[in-house]
């Protein structure tokens, strides 16, 4: 082993039925760093890190581990756990109807029994230390998902790790909370522990991490110290082609300044819903493309669902076209042309078993009606355009949609919803855990769909994004519009005021 | 959220894997194979269990006769269960465990109507189809009360089912009055057994317009893609459009239909009901067709043909059993083995082992992170 390595992984093959997944991958974690994993999706991140961590047996290579003599032998979590390896992985896999206590315990008594007392005091020392706003005896299910998150992470740092593994750990924290994570890994850094850190959020690659190994295709692209790599060529690495996209995006901007006049395709006042928040104003018009911004928890996705019906509204009118309406329920909003994207994508958007050609027509299918479904070969003929269309990866349209990986999930969610040809499609966090590459392809996509006279509504929490694609933005603190920004108010500072609420004062 | 990571799977056919390992991956490989080890059994131990012969029945008319077409008859009742059970899988991810007790109810209330609330009718007193209706009618309301404590109450469906399952043979013998009617006019016991001149049981023809009304249901409305839907992820579901509660409320409707029909040819083949022992324990051989099938008793994706396959498997077995004079006592252990072996066999570690360790394929593609 080199020196002053705490892991090294040698020449790591992996195989699934048809797809390389991993090719001779070499990987080198040294003490006290943060390193960086990077790649789009499908490059092979979360199938290295599921072989290092004994979810998946390896097809070949090594891996090597301080304080172990020769290979090491890890054919289970458990295994990985006992060498010092410690997982924190992008969806939470805690159990929700047990305490916080009990998750970070479970599985690490020794023993029959379980000396409860300890295991609280215990629990409720490391969160007070980590500052996570969780009492140890309350249910898990009962915190929010950052909250949730993070004692995900407290589990795995009180383990006495050697290495510890964040998949994709801040894609559902907000900023304050962003920035307690990265304090806790400096903290971690300083005492000799090695973490891997698989992000799709550039700027926290910058901020936090001293290296950066980049996959792409299943296989090594190049290890980089951070000051040797500007981003622009990290993107272009993990592309694998120079890329100049970013630029393209913002100089399309202008096209999607559209006048504010003549009647909006939907209109909504005093609307609020069963999910708690504050009766709202909004409205858009054809060819725009407008947003909610705010801290994680602020409202912004309780406001797209109450517009769809996704929650029960209890308040207010809607009118579409100049016309009211009732929307009631999701159907109601789709018979009206409105089409929606979850935020969470495996709960919501999803129907994991179906193929991606099901998946592709359900929605135009239920508003078809029970009695009229398509006919196979036409249900192929949308699956194909649109696989072809937004470039979706898949072994073939009958693939069951949960195997394939998180940004075609996505493309094919976003397929379903262009498939019913809506007037107003309201996009919750479409870029949410998915490579770079395929979110300017969405965001371009997005500009598209204006320019083609449709609106949408874009939710995200990159303020960049948001920045790129929206005219108008809506800002939301403690599940209240508070603020609303178009024009030249469109900037990270004014942005950042409005959310903070500095106008208060 | 639960379990730590898992490896998708996938039926779907994979490039460059053998016709075997396709073959063995099939839903259907299982009662297939059951079947085919049962048939051989019956082939190597005395060939003349697949002998048809022509015979007379009671009443003297020419029938088919043989252990063939008894299971086909026999197995009319558990087919058209397994059916509508694999929906009630399907889109609730449970099952109903009154089934059983709902049949002795649909069949307590076809008696009373065809004997007019007498104990013992020579003609019918009520024509054959109204009463069936009425039957079926009832049963759906049954199932309705079933489906609307799963949709609406969000109560496990074994557990709502056990209400139905504890009192549905009381409703039954209070329909009657406790009495138990006895229908004697022939034309009631057609759907049981023979129709006039016609060599094959009724209940074939029955079971077999049941499976093509299922067929056609499935091609000409959304029923599959709807209960599956909601049966893999309720949330999704209702932000397509759909509504998971009224899905699952019918399904357990549809049940219901099943059900009454069932409990009909049950009452049909003898005339008479014993509310206590009619259809005892069908439930469970309903829902081990449906899992027999290598449908998920959790819910989700599902395949009709395959229950129903898993129907005729288990009435083949106990056939044979039968014909080799296994005391129906001593039956229920021997079916055990069989299940606890079938089980095993299909289950995904047993089956990740027999297909062996994969090899490396051909071509990369991206898509698995």
């Amino acid at each position: 082993m080199q020196q002053g390595a705490v892991l090294e992984m040698r020449g790591i093959c992996k195989y699934f039925p048809g797809v390389r997944a991993l090719q001779d991958v070499d990987f080198t974690l040294r003490e006290g760093e943060i390193h960086a994993l990077m790649g789009e999706n499908g490059a092979g991140k979360s199938t290295l890190i599921k072989v290092l961590t004994g979810v998946y047996p390896k097809d070949g290579g090594e891996v090597h581990i301080k304080g172990i003599e020769g290979a090491a032998v890890i054919r289970s979590p458990q295994d990985a756990q006992n060498a010092g390896i410690s997982t924190v992985y992008q969806e939470i896999t805690l159990c929700p109807n047990l305490t916080v206590a009990e998750n970070m315990y479970i599985g690490r008594t020794k023993g029959a029994g379980a000396n409860w007392r300890a295991m609280n005091s215990g629990a409720g020392k490391i969160l007070a230390s980590l500052g996570i706003p969780a009492s140890p005896r309350q249910q898990l299910g009962s915190c929010s998902i950052a909250v949730q998150q993070m004692v995900a992470i407290a589990r795995a740092v009180d383990m006495e790790c050697k290495v510890l593994i964040l998949d994709e750990p801040t894609s559902s924290l907000d900023e304050q909370e962003v920035q307690k994570l990265f304090g806790l890994m400096r903290d971690l850094r300083a005492k000799g522990v090695g973490i891997i850190f698989v992000t799709h959020f550039l700027e926290q690659v910058y901020e936090v991490c001293d290296r950066i190994t980049v996959l792409r295709d299943g296989q090594l692209v190049g290890e980089y110290v951070i000051e040797d790599l500007p981003r622009v060529q990290l993107v272009s690495k993990m592309l694998g082609k120079e890329l100049d996209d970013m630029a393209d995006i913002k100089s399309e901007v202008g096209a999607t300044a559209v006048s504010q006049r003549g009647t909006p395709v939907l209109e909504a006042r005093d609307l609020c819903s069963s999910a708690g928040i504050k009766p709202f104003d909004f409205s858009i018009h054809t060819g725009e493309v407008n947003g909610f911004t705010g801290l994680l928890g602020s409202g912004r996705s309780e406001c797209v669902r109450a517009i769809f019906g996704a929650d029960r509204v209890t308040g207010g009118s809607v009118r579409v076209d100049g016309k009211e309406v009732k929307i009631k329920k999701p159907l109601d909003a789709m018979k009206q042309g409105v089409g929606y994207l979850p935020e969470d994508r495996k709960g919501d958007g999803i129907v994991g078993d179906l193929s991606v050609r099901e998946n592709i027509i359900l929605a135009l299918q239920v508003m078809k009606g029970f009695f009229r479904p398509f006919s196979r070969a036409q249900a192929e003929d949308f699956a194909d355009e649109y696989i072809k269309l937004l470039e979706i990866k898949t072994a073939s349209a009958d693939t069951p949609i949960k195997s394939l990986s998180g940004g075609n999930q996505q493309k094919c969610i976003l397929a379903r919803w262009l498939l019913t040809d809506p007037k107003y499609l309201i996009l919750d966090e479409p870029t949410r855990g998915i490579d770079i590459g395929t979110k300017i392809e969405i965001q371009k996509l997005v500009l598209k769909l204006a320019a083609q006279g449709k609106s949408v509504t874009f939710i995200s929490s990159e303020i960049d994004e948001m920045l790129r694609t929206c005219s108008r933005l809506i800002v939301m603190r403690d599940r209240k519009a508070v603020g609303e920004l178009k024009g030249e108010d469109l900037t990270q500072t004014k942005i950042m005021a409005t959310i903070a609420g500095g106008d208060t004062q | 959220m639960t379990a730590p990571v898992k490896e998708p799977k996938t039926k779907a056919a994979r490039p460059g894997e053998s016709i075997l390992r396709r073959l063995t991956r099939h839903q259907l490989f299982i009662p297939l194979a059951a079947l085919a080890l049962l048939v051989l059994f019956n082939l190597v131990a005395d060939p003349s269990f697949f002998v048809i012969t022509m015979k007379e029945n009671s009443l003297g008319n020419p029938v088919l006769s043989g252990n063939l077409i008894s299971v086909l008859d026999n197995a009319s009742e558990l087919v058209i269960l397994a059916i509508g059970m694999t929906l009630v899988t399907a889109s609730s991810g449970g099952q109903d465990i009154s089934v059983g007790a709902a049949m002795a109810i649909a069949g307590s209330v076809i008696l009373r109507l065809v004997c007019g609330g007498q104990v013992s009718a020579d003609v019918m007193q009520t024509p054959l189809v109204l009463a069936v209706l009425v039957g079926i009618l009832v049963s759906m309301i049954f199932g309705a009360f079933n489906g609307a404590l799963v949709a609406y109450f969000k109560i496990q469906p074994m557990v709502a089912t056990l209400i139905l399952f504890t009192a549905g043979r009381s409703i039954a013998a209070w329909i009657n009055n406790n009495q138990l009617p006895i229908i004697n006019d022939l034309g009631f016991k057609y759907a049981g057994t023979f129709l006039p001149g016609i060599p094959i049981p009724t209940p074939i023809f029955i079971t077999a317009a049941v499976i093509l009304l299922f067929w056609l249901a499935l091609k000409f409305t959304n029923l599959g893609l709807y209960t599956q839907s909601v049966g893999i992820n309720a949330n999704s579901s209702r932000l397509n459009g759909l509504d998971p509660q009224l899905i699952k409320l019918m399904t357990y409707v549809i049940l219901g239909v099943c059900v009454a029909l069932a409990g009909f040819i049950r009452v049909s083949r003898s005339g008479s009901i014993n509310y206590s022992r009619i259809a005892e324990n069908i439930e469970m051989d309903a829902i081990l067709a449906v899992a027999l099938g290598g449908n998920a008793l959790g819910g989700g994706k599902f395949n009709i043909y395959g229950s129903i396959l898993g129907a005729y498997v288990i009435q083949f077995l106990t056939t044979t059993l039968y014909k080799y004079e296994v005391p129906s006592t001593a039956l229920p252990a021997y079916k055990a083995v069989v299940v606890i072996l079938l089980v095993v066999l299909s289950a995904p570690v047993v089956q990740e082992k027999l297909s062996g360790i994969r090899k490396a394929p051909g071509k990369t593609v991206k898509g698995v992170s």
